[in-house]
């Protein structure tokens, strides 16, 4: 007989005592996700027609969902569990990235029923876990359970409440798990109240704090990007970095989403989360492990090391406004509060900038400028990281664009790469100076195509990976940094500075900038 | 896509790269959002005559396509170089940045043979990983090209004597790293019987299966091969040379507790390739089975009485997906497919 080599240590025989892990996943590019039901609150919304079942979709149609797996829709409305797989239907009919496949189709919706009721009435609980009970039995076994919060945020206490007074929030033998939408709260104080109270019908491994920009490849790829190369890292600190540009623009307005931003704003909309995540990327320390846990404590290191700013401090660094009419892609377009669903006199800014420091040993004195805002000259989100110049210049600087300090460019959206500015010769006899540009473009270099951020964040919460969710000390550090800046914008009577739709925004945003700073071009 | 299109008769590949060169060049200061994607040289060496196929072959992959793609058409009695060169843009939307890939086409004849690598060196790009592909055979071709390639796209199930494929791609193995499409097809089925075995409770079975039995397209024998070796390799199974038994080969492996017997038989029912099914016995009884069907793997389970079935979500591929996830490949490294590969050679009969 031939022994047969397995690519793993250890004796012969051995191995499946030794080794927790299930030896079959090894060179398997998608790891298995256990078997489960997934319950979607909010099942009729907008995210649910637009995102979930999209992606829900798509997950079966890669062979990606549990090899058990069936979906509980719940929401108000009374209707039928035929009526709602139909909606189902429609909804990814309409927004999968590809065209559905009708045999997969047909077996998704196989597997999903509906149960209609308000998130406050006990009898919802009670029908919702006989539905879940009848998934178990005709599995045979306790199925892993993840119930998905994809209401508005004030039905998020009362759902994890009725949880855990019905009995839901834990399972012998089976994973129960809840996967919790933004916003997280409004302010410091909401988000801390709704921590105590998921957290006291929940563990903290349970829980699973929705932002899907963490689910987007190119912001993981800003890991791979700093800890998997080592010529950036000697240069990542204060030493040889003048400054940190952060900038979310978006050409569009705000659509059909009046109602929510027009409560929200700019600040609570991007900043309190996706853009201190991003911020958080830039300036983590590397971490030991990419476990979930090594990886957000760098991050809530990184939070709690940039000051919660005093009353004083915020009008020297935070600054916003509102979009004026103008002219967008080549159209008038209306000014903020003309636009349909906003209140008359509306003062939520559109646009909001923020100068951070890093009070810490890597970062102190580096300022991170942190801007978002709707209704830009275009849509793009990157991330500039400024070198400092060069201590002496040989060169004459005459006839040209000058030599410039190196500047890297992490580009999100909407053309994904990394560009480094360089000084580079003009050619001739003389020694002139001027800027190139060094690309690289994800685009170019990779065949496949990036799923979903929520497909990943799906199967993420499925499998029990946290590393991609925000955890209940990061939600608030984020908030106690935003906070006080929300509490003084609120007391502020004054006129929000107006910028005109599809320009760079408003001109008083360069006040916030260090002497010899510019912010980058939209 | 659009095309930009050089062509000449009688060249050499130092002219053939100039002009690449010129049109790349052309391209760029056309509009500068059009850039090369830089990810894999491909080398297709292809009878001249199924030269169309090949290109209808690739031309199904989407995104997968190679950055550089390099056909080496080949007709015995041919003396001229000839080559075409092509570079098509894949249109973005607006402001997106728009890819530029390039393919080249030469026709070689039989004197051309002893030079491919000549030929084919200055054509592909440098520092860039090259995948290689010979789908008419010529394995001697394929062998004087192996020193540009880090990769080597094969599908076991095209060999006309099997036996002959799994040696064959044990001894590329040895050369190259090896992206089999009968590996491939066999993804799926993989993925879902480790799902099955994932839970801890199911994953002490994994110890005491009792019997494997695969189910096959009756021209992939290979595929059902490579399965069985992949259990064996990743279980710790001792296999020995299965039997011929009627239409089946039978045999058995040794695991830890007990043995465990082995089935290969065709599926005449099967109309594509790859495999068809697959049932496993556990030593408590407990049985799985799944097959091949509409929207995924039906999945059934006995255990004690008790029957259940359910589907295994997931869409098929079709071939042409297989081929793209066979370029796409050529960039990642499996470390289970050797193994896989070597139990195999080890069950031949």
């Amino acid at each position: 007989m031939a022994a047969v080599a397995t690519g793993r240590s250890g004796g012969a025989g051995s191995a499946l005592e030794r080794a927790p892990e299930n030896p079959l996943t090894a060179g398997l590019e998608r790891l298995p996700v256990p078997p489960t039901t997934l319950v979607i609150f909010g099942a009729t919304g907008d995210l649910a027609r637009r995102k979930l079942l999209p992606a829900l979709y798509n997950l079966a149609h890669d062979g990606a969902l549990p090899e058990r797996f069936h979906l509980v829709g719940v929401a108000r409305r009374e209707r039928a569990h035929e009526d709602y797989r139909a909606e189902c239907e429609q909804a990814i009919r309409r927004f999968s990235r590809r065209e559905p496949d009708p045999d997969v189709l047909a077996g998704l919706l196989e597997q999903v029923k509906y149960v209609s009721g308000r998130f406050d009435e006990e009898s919802v609980y009670e029908r919702l876990a006989q539905v879940l009970d009848s998934f178990d039995e005709r599995a045979g076994e306790p199925l892993n359970r993840a119930f998905y919060l994809s209401t508005a945020p004030d039905f998020f206490a009362t759902i994890v409440g009725h949880l855990g007074d019905s009995g839901l929030s834990r399972r012998a033998e089976a994973e129960v798990r809840v996967i919790i939408e933004k916003p997280f709260g409004t302010t410091l104080e909401e988000a801390h109240a709704l921590n105590r109270r998921v957290l006291s019908v929940f563990s903290e491994a349970q829980v699973f704090r929705i932002d899907h920009y963490l689910g987007k490849e190119t912001v993981q790829n800003m890991l791979a990007f700093r800890f998997a190369n080592g010529m950036f890292e000697p240069l990542w600190n204060r030493n040889y970095i003048d400054s940190v540009q952060i900038t979310a623009a978006e050409d569009i307005g705000i659509g059909t989403r009046a109602g929510y931003y027009d409560e929200a704003g700019a600040l609570r909309d991007l900043i309190q989360n996706h853009m201190l995540q991003l911020l958080c990327h830039v300036a983590m320390e590397p971490p030991v492990n990419f476990t979930a846990e090594e990886v957000r404590n760098e991050k809530v290191k990184v939070l709690d090391a940039i000051p919660e700013p005093t009353p004083e401090e915020i009008p020297g660094m935070a600054m916003r406004a509102q979009y004026s009419s103008g002219h967008s892609g080549g159209e008038d377009v209306p000014g903020y509060t003309e636009e349909e669903g906003v209140a008359e006199g509306s003062r939520t800014e559109t646009f909001a900038a923020l100068r951070l420091e890093v009070d810490n040993w890597r970062w102190a004195g580096v300022p991170f400028y942190v801007r978002t805002g709707k209704r830009l000259a275009r849509k793009i989100t990157e991330i500039a990281v400024t070198l400092k110049p060069v201590p002496h210049l040989a060169f004459s600087q005459d006839g040209s664009l000058g030599v410039r300090p190196n500047q890297l460019v992490l580009t999100v959206q909407p053309n994904e790469g990394v560009s480094l500015q360089l000084g580079a010769k003009i050619p001739g006899t003389r020694m002139v100076i001027r800027p190139v540009n060094m690309e690289f473009l994800y685009g170019a270099a990779f065949m496949s195509q990036s799923p979903e951020a929520y497909e990943r964040l799906i199967t993420d919460a499925m499998r029990g990976d946290a590393t991609l969710f925000t955890r209940n000390d990061e939600v608030e550090a984020q908030w106690r940094i935003c906070d006080p800046i929300v509490q003084a914008w609120a007391a502020d009577p004054g006129p929000l500075p107006l910028y005109e739709a599809g320009s760079q925004g408003p001109e008083e945003v360069g006040a916030l900038l260090r002497r010899g700073d510019h912010w980058r071009a939209i | 896509m659009t095309d930009v299109v050089w062509s000449e008769q009688g060249t050499t590949p130092d002219d053939i790269e100039a002009a690449l060169r010129r049109l790349l060049a052309r391209q760029h200061a056309e509009n500068n959002d059009y850039v090369p994607a830089r990810v894999l040289n491909m080398i297709a060496f292809v009878d001249r005559q199924w030269s169309g196929e090949i290109a209808n072959r690739l031309g199904g992959v989407g995104r997968y396509n190679a950055s550089r793609l390099l056909v080496l058409a080949y007709e015995p009695r041919r003396e001229r170089l000839d080559a075409r060169v092509a570079i098509a843009t894949e249109r973005r939307a607006p402001g997106e940045l728009g890819l530029l890939r390039e393919t080249i086409v030469v026709e070689i004849g039989d004197r051309h043979l002893d030079d491919l690598l000549t030929i084919a060196d200055p054509l592909v790009v440098t520092d860039m990983p090259t995948l290689l592909w010979s789908p008419h055979g010529h394995p001697e071709a394929l062998d004087a090209l192996l020193p540009l390639a880090q990769a080597v796209l094969v599908d076991s199930v095209d060999e006309a004597v099997w036996r002959e494929a799994i040696d064959r791609a044990c001894a590329l193995s040895r050369e190259a790293y090896v992206v089999d499409l009968a590996w491939l097809r066999s993804t799926p089925w993989r993925e879902r019987i480790a799902a099955i075995f994932d839970p801890p409770h199911r994953r002490r079975e994994l110890g005491a299966i009792a019997k494997v039995a695969v189910r096959h397209h009756p021209a992939s024998t290979v595929a059902g091969m490579l399965l069985i070796g992949w259990l064996a390799a990743r279980l710790q199974w001792d296999v020995e040379p299965l039997l011929g038994h009627g239409e089946a080969l039978i045999g058995k492996a040794r695991a830890r507790r007990q043995d465990v017997a082995l089935r290969l038989q065709a599926a005449p029912e099967q109309q594509v390739r790859g495999l068809a099914g697959l049932s496993l016995e556990v030593s408590s009884g407990r049985r799985l089975s799944l097959d091949r069907g509409p929207g995924g793997l039906q999945a059934h389970a006995s255990d004690r009485g008790a029957e259940r079935s359910w589907t295994l979500l997931g869409a098929s591929r079709g071939e042409q997906g297989i081929l793209g996830e066979g370029i796409r490949q050529a960039l990642l490294r499996d470390p289970t497919y050797v193994p896989a590969l070597e139990a195999a050679q080890a069950m031949l009969p």
